[in-house]
């Protein structure tokens, strides 16, 4: 279709935003409203990119060229393909839902609904919003760049500002420095491949299309895959430089939390595929066995972690860790079902993730406390709530009849296809997840409520059951019917062997 | 006449004249209190003499006229609309800075200043260039101490001059032993001259040594960057600004043109000591800018990092290279006008400079601190701000010239940057006032400083995302340089 | 009637979580009428697998009433459905089991819905792993059961329900963690999971060729354990047994009814299914380690029945102890495989599954009439209820038959059959497991004699604490089973044949 759904969806968040710092500062409901009609028109979009999406032609569709700067080769190219139509289909949903959790009401120290300038917090969000779709659309280098640093300066004012007091000026830094410099790195191998591949091939372009033809040479690659695949990875949360992740996602306001575990983390994940492996698949395949180590270490350190926390939001914080780590390890494999699971896991953990940190929001706006010893019960205050959570939970765990399962299946058969061993260390992940998640959700929601919360805790309010129930809708629904989404994810897969050299 | 290359060549200097003139006669004309008019007279001034350039004075094919003296090109062009751009945002911050924008000379000193800068960055001949070195900082040496009664601002003058005319001193030195060397002092014949004399390397090394103290001094690289924190500090903010973007900016031009025009050969060697500069400026402006908590004092060490930076791109010596300075300077000079624009409104209603001041300011006046977050973003080398674009672009420059070491010590200096910049944010949206009674304590703009700001805002966004007409021009501008 | 004959394991499998979801909608409060929706919904997958029990040809080789559709393309997966003697009994007793349950269930009152949505979800998980012709659905539906009875524990359980659930999920995840590894394997190697193809390719495998870089041999070993260790700790096989008396002890009762009811013939029916066909080789030369095991279950579980002094625990080691008996089965088919007494054995075996599946909900179920009126389950406080409780007396002494072996009851049969196969292949291990067989008399008789024998306890012949005779309801929970109970242990040519048939064609 002609119509430019893919550059409406980019740039609908950052139009929104501008027009809401035109509102006056008083008009908070007008804030918000913009923002709901905003994130739920970017949603549907999103929602027809997904299913309009031709399975059978894959590739890269919805295409879009605009010459940006044809003497460096910058043009604003962007297009979708089967890895990235269902990322952007998640943002849209965790910006909708982000939206509803932050709605706010007259309450102060709340840190879900956000009642001082939330004016200033959309516009920032939404800002923010504009560089993930960016990212996940891009298909010029340059322009996944500017949209890439344009999703990383406003986590920092979102958590500094907004955030939990204790550690929000901490985390807030140490989030922006660590993915910056992430960042940064990976451009400097970026503009190293650029300029080879002018020597290569004549073609002065940023374009990664064009760039796919580049043929840069072995030692080329396995020079430059490790800075350009860690530098985004930093983002992925990959250990070891996942180290600013819980801190960040702790300190954060809910919806932004949401946003960073359940996008931020695939946006980095998702360049470190596009930009290290889809175009030095040598490089690749030769640090492949290094990223399997990082991964399964992420993988069952994160979960360990988790066990041990004390404090609700640090747990998803380091459960957050650990799934990242099944993505990267799904993308070590280099192989047809990891791929396949590393795709459907960075949906199903988005969605997953959000949910999580939805409802410790929830919890923390009511109990003012997130300390899993001191709650307790919550599921007789606000019971869809919990059941969201078990949802959630499940999923974490990769219970078969939830996305989880779908996305984790896979990952350890393409596991299981390189290195045995591996996929033996990484699934004791599994059973540590399954044992703090069941025993946290036993304390926390179904435990004995403390006595000064008896009669003072209120239940979640309609917009907040609205978001739990989308969110669920998802991981059920990819769970039962693995049809919804893993075709289309199979067809970006393709690509990528095709890339790796039909490995 | 009016289409004769001599005087388009040097029609923009000659409105700026044309202003000046107009600025002294009609001056004692006005009262007291109108006095700060002559700002509006200045800036409509410059941006007319900007737009009839435009129509009436573009270069064509790179020529040397008035008498082999000046350089019609894209190259000069570009700077001195640039430089009029922000002698035009300076005028309007200056205005109502009561000390200095109510006197009509401080314009004067201005459009003087300017009319310097402008010819620095057409220089064809080391004579014309030492002229115009000296018409560009004399009066900046006055304008920077200009509040008589403030004593760090005629402490920053009296260094500046001091410090200016000794390396000025020096570089003079250098020009006359060029001079006996090869006997000319074109530019363009330069170069053939230095061949034919088979000289020496040390000598060649030492002289071009020489030449850059005095032009270091202008660009504030390490170690001639000394003067710049407390200078920048003691003089009035808008001046400071203008001292920061196109007083640098036109040393880059001179800078630019002398390397690769009158040095060739010399230049590929002396990129390797540029480089140890670019990196040691780069490093010591940043970790200096760590500790400070006088804003201006940051942002003095912030351009001196800035300089760094722009080093890259002259160490790259090729075309992109020499693209990616211009295009830079381009962004930087509309960042840090913007930049100490903020600081000077900020101090005008408060009297005060230190980074804590600037708790709560998001609640005073929401619009100048999103104005802020757009200044500081830009120069940390975040998109959509043109610090982003113009960071990249120097970078791969860099690396296309083979200093991927160099851009990689360039990026972990923006991060250190990205601190500081975000440092001073974190006061501005987070912390607040003592009392939490911001609403009590707004910030007003006045209209001058409104539209430059807002000018200048839109300018950096601008330059941040619909890039491609500004890098093409700054392309063209080098192209005439090879 | 067309689409009802063509698809009728599907119906069978997902109807009872279709009801559930149709409970959810079902307005708030109205505990009636979700209890009577509940045991109105679980009545039709009951008689939908009578339609297939009749329907059913027991001679005929292979799977019937086979239905697949496209799952999980991507890996090879498809929901492939089918029912052959082994499973349709297993089917049956899960759906004649699941509204006993929840007509046992109508004195819950607390959450009414979410209890009936989870006994639903339950039904489904436990009959998806029977109908399964798919490993990786019947790894799905293996760890499906889990959720819904974890949380049945966890939230209407007794006083130690915490420990007891967090246990049991850990545990039984924790060993289905190999099983899902070797599952993983599986479909790595041959790219895809449907157990007729897998059955043929595995054992045609070149004895030795390398796999994954290891020898055949090896591989297969390791899978077979992966494998075992996840199946014993379900069934359970001693050693792997510890969460079953909490388990068994902290559930609600009618949760304990379908735990050693049906869950636990999950783990049997593992062995069955899976182990060996898929590991014959593997299965003889472990068989004599798992009789061991069995044996070890027979008596061991038989000693620690006789020592408790809690009545519901007594019972849960009553099902370590029967179902030893089922793995003594099991373990001679793997040792003897095709002789005649193998396959008398396995006959044995299975029908214990379904005997005991009867015996031990009815077992748990009187314990629960009785702990619902007393609050108590501790025998010691019980003494000489005969009189006060009639009814209740006699049909508690029938049941407790039926689980020692009376001849005559379903017990006697399937113990018979599992003695006579075992003795001429496993000879030690059948005459120590004899021992067991005597202590499980003791245990039984002191149950009963505890309970109803003896000196009336004042305590509850009077005032409040006057103790109630079972009631109507009740008495249909244990109606069905007593008459089954009965039919087979006088009669049990109907289920033998098909089980007969069955395991001759299958081993």
């Amino acid at each position: 279709m002609d119509f430019p759904v893919l550059s409406v969806i980019t740039f609908t968040p950052i139009a929104a935003a501008l027009l809401i710092l035109l509102l006056p500062a008083q008009r908070k409901n007008e804030a918000r409203a913009v923002a709901l009609a905003a994130a739920s028109f970017a949603l549907i979009l999103s929602f027809g990119v997904y299913f309009n999406y031709d399975q059978a032609a894959a590739g890269y569709q919805f295409i879009e060229k605009y010459n940006w700067l044809p003497a460096l080769g910058i043009s604003l190219h962007f297009g979708v393909d089967g890895m990235s139509t269902p990322l952007v289909l998640l943002t849209g949903v965790v910006m909708f839902t982000g939206v509803l959790i932050s709605w706010g009401d007259d309450d102060k120290h709340v840190m879900a609904g956000i009642q001082d300038r939330p004016r200033e917090f959309f516009a920032f969000l939404f800002i923010l919003a504009s560089g993930v779709f960016g990212v996940f659309v891009s298909l010029d280098l340059f322009m996944l760049f500017f949209f890439y640093e344009i999703a990383v300066f406003p986590m920092y004012l979102l958590i500094a500002i907004w955030g939990w007091i204790v550690t929000r000026e901490y985390a807030a830094m140490k989030l922006t420095l660590y993915l910056f410099l992430g960042s940064v790195v990976s451009l400097v191998g970026v503009l190293v491949m650029y300029w080879v591949q002018y020597q290569n091939t004549g073609v002065l372009t940023f374009d990664m299309l064009e760039m796919e033809k580049a043929g840069f040479s072995q030692i080329f690659q396995n020079i430059w895959f490790l800075p350009v695949f860690l530098g985004f990875a930093v983002l992925g949360g990959i250990w070891p430089f996942h180290n600013w992740s819980p801190d960040g996602h702790v300190a954060a306001p809910t919806a932004v939390s949401m946003f960073h575990a359940g996008v931020l983390m695939k946006l980095g994940a998702f360049a470190a595929l596009r930009v290290g492996i889809m175009l030095l698949p040598q490089g690749a395949q030769s640090w492949s066995w290094l990223i399997m180590t990082f991964a399964a270490i992420a993988v069952v350190y994160g979960a360990y972690i988790a066990f041990v926390q004390t404090d609700f939001k640090y747990m998803v914080g380091f459960s957050s860790v650990s799934h990242m780590g099944l993505v990267m390890l799904g993308f070590s494999t280099l192989n047809r079902q990891g791929l396949l699971g590393a795709g459907v896991q960075m949906f199903s953990h988005g969605v997953m993730t959000a949910l999580f940190f939805a409802v410790v929001g929830m919890i923390y706006d009511r109990a003012h406390t997130r300390e899993i010893p001191e709650l307790g019960g919550m599921n007789k205050v606000m019971p869809f709530a919990a059941i969201g959570f078990i949802i959630g939970g499940l999923v974490s765990m990769g219970m078969p009849g939830f996305s989880g399962f779908i996305a984790e299946f896979p990952i350890f058969m393409g596991v299981w296809g390189r290195q045995w061993l591996v996929a033996v260390i990484a699934i004791i992940s599994i059973i540590i997840t399954a044992g703090y998640i069941m025993r946290n959700i036993g304390q926390v929601f179904f435990g004995n409520m403390p006595e000064k919360f008896e009669g003072h805790l209120t239940d979640v309010t309609v917009l907040d059951k609205i978001a739990i129930t989308t969110l669920c809708l998802f991981m059920i629904l990819i769970g039962l019917f693995p049809g919804f989404m893993v075709p289309l994810v199979q067809t970006g897969v393709e690509n990528i062997l095709r890339l790796l050299g039909g490995a | 006449m009016f289409t004769s290359t001599l005087f388009a060549s040097i029609l923009p200097e000659i409105l700026i004249l044309t202003i000046g003139l107009l600025v002294l006669v009609v001056e004692p004309f006005w009262k007291e209190e109108q006095r700060r008019n002559v700002g509006w007279l200045t800036a409509v001034g410059l941006l007319a003499a900007m737009v009839i350039s435009l129509l009436f004075a573009r270069p064509g094919e790179p020529i040397s006229t008035l008498g082999g003296t000046v350089r019609f090109d894209w190259l000069g062009f570009f700077f001195k609309m640039l430089f009029m751009f922000a002698g035009a945002a300076t005028a309007l911050l200056l205005m109502d800075n009561e000390k200095v924008g109510h006197r009509g000379e401080a314009y004067l000193l201005l459009l003087a200043s300017l009319l310097g800068m402008n010819l620095m960055a057409s220089a064809a001949d080391l004579v014309m260039l030492y002229l115009a070195i000296e018409t560009t900082s004399i009066p900046l040496y006055i304008l920077a101490g200009f509040m008589l009664a403030d004593d760090k601002s005629t402490e920053a003058g009296f260094k500046y001059l001091l410090f200016g005319a000794l390396t000025s001193t020096v570089m003079l030195y250098g020009f006359s032993l060029v001079f006996g060397f090869t006997g000319t002092t074109d530019l363009y014949q330069l170069a053939d001259m230095l061949k034919a004399g088979n000289l020496e390397l040390v000598t060649t090394f030492s002289v071009l040594a020489l030449i850059l103290v005095g032009i270091g001094f202008k660009v504030s690289i390490v170690p001639l960057h000394f003067w710049a924190p407390d200078v920048y500090e003691g003089s009035p903010t808008p001046v400071a600004g203008f001292l920061s973007t196109a007083s640098k900016a036109a040393g880059f031009a001179v800078l630019t043109r002398l390397f690769i025009v009158a040095f060739p050969d010399l230049a590929s060697s002396w990129t390797a000591v540029l480089a140890v500069l670019a990196a040691v400026t780069m490093t010591v402006g940043n970790l200096l800018a760590l500790p400070q908590t006088n804003i201006k004092r940051l942002l003095a060490f912030s351009s001196v990092a800035h300089a760094g930076y722009v080093l890259i791109g002259v160490i790259a010596l090729t075309q992109l290279g020499v693209a990616s300075v211009v295009f830079y300077l381009a962004a930087y000079i509309l960042t840090n006008l913007l930049a100490f624009g903020i600081v000077m409104a900020f101090s005008r209603v408060t009297g005060l400079e230190e980074i804590t001041d600037y708790a709560g300011m998001s609640r005073r006046n929401p619009g100048l601190a999103l104005m802020m977050l757009a200044a500081f973003l830009s120069l940390a080398g975040m998109p959509p701000f043109g610090g982003f674009v113009a960071k990249v672009v120097v970078f791969a420059a860099g690396v296309q010239a083979g200093y991927v070491w160099l851009v990689v010590i360039g990026i972990i200096n923006s991060a250190i940057g990205v601190y500081y910049y975000l440092n001073v944010l974190k006061y501005v949206y987070l912390y607040r006032m003592p009392n939490q009674d911001e609403e009590n304590h707004p910030v007003p703009l006045t209209r001058p400083y409104a539209i430059a700001l807002v000018v200048l805002v839109f300018g950096v966004i601008l330059i941040g995302t619909l890039f491609a007409p500004w890098f093409s021009w700054s392309d063209a501008a080098a192209l005439n340089l090879f | 009637m067309n689409f009802i004959d063509t698809h009728l394991l599907s119906l069978i499998l997902f109807l009872p979580s279709i009801a559930a979801i149709i409970i959810l909608f079902l307005p708030k409060g109205e505990d009636k009428l979700t209890r009577w929706f509940a045991f109105g919904a679980s009545l039709i997958p009951f008689l939908l697998s009578l339609v297939v029990w009749f329907r059913f040809e027991a001679g005929q080789p292979g799977f019937q009433f086979e239905e697949s559709y496209v799952w999980y393309e991507a890996i090879g997966s498809s929901l492939h459905l089918g029912v052959d003697g082994l499973s349709l009994t297993m089917v049956l007793l899960t759906t004649l089991l699941t509204p006993l349950a929840i007509l046992a269930s109508f004195s819950i009152s607390d959450r009414v819905k979410p209890y009936m949505m989870l006994f639903l979800f339950l039904e489904t998980g436990m009959l998806g792993v029977f109908l399964a012709l798919d490993l990786l659905i019947f790894f799905v539906f293996w760890e499906v059961g889990l959720v819904p009875m974890y949380f049945l524990i966890n939230q209407w359980g007794s006083a130690n329900r915490n420990y007891a659930s967090l246990k049991f999920l850990i545990y039984t995840m924790g060993g289905s963690l190999g099983l899902l590894l070797a599952v993983q394997m599986l479909g790595v190697l041959f790219g895809t999971y449907d157990l007729l193809t897998l059955y043929q390719r595995w054992n045609s495998l070149e004895p030795g060729s390398l796999l994954l870089g290891m020898p055949v041999q090896t591989v297969k070993t390791i899978a077979f354990w992966a494998f075992a260790i996840a199946f014993a700790i379900k069934v359970p096989v001693w050693p792997f047994h510890t969460w079953l008396p909490d388990a068994h002890t902290e559930a609600p009762t009618a949760g304990s009814m379908i735990l050693a009811g049906v869950l636990l013939k999950l783990g049997a029916y593992g062995f069955l299914r899976l182990i060996l066909p898929l590991y014959p080789f593997e299965a003889k030369i472990f068989a004599g380690a798992l009789a061991l095991l069995a044996t070890a279950a027979i008596v061991f579980g038989a000693f620690g029945s006789y020592g408790q002094t809690d009545f519901k625990r007594l019972v849960a080691y009553s099902s370590v102890n029967h179902m030893g008996f089922v793995v003594l089965g099991i373990a001679a088919a793997g040792l003897a495989s095709g002789t005649i007494d193998a396959n008398i054995a396995l006959n044995g075996a299975i029908l214990q599954m379904f005997n005991h599946g009867l015996s031990a909900a009815g077992m748990f179920f009187l314990v629960g009439v009785i702990y619902e009126r007393t609050h108590t389950r501790n025998l010691e406080e019980f003494g000489g209820l005969f009189p006060l409780v009639p009814v209740y007396g006699g049909i508690l002494i029938f049941t407790s038959m039926a689980s020692l072996g009376l001849p005559g009851l379903n017990g006697f049969i399937s113990e018979f059959l599992v003695v006579r196969g075992s003795w001429p292949i496993l000879t030690a291990y059948t005459a120590i497991s004899m021992l067991g067989l005597l202590f499980t008399g003791a245990y039984i008789l002191k149950g009963i004699k505890k309970v109803l024998h003896g000196p009336l306890n004042e305590h509850w012949a009077h005032g409040e604490h006057k103790l109630t005779e079972i009631n109507t309801r009740e008495v249909l929970v244990m109606a069905p089973l007593m008459v089954l109970i009965l039919w087979i242990g006088l009669w049990p040519g109907w289920i033998l044949n098909v089980i007969n048939k069955a395991v001759g064609m299958l081993f």
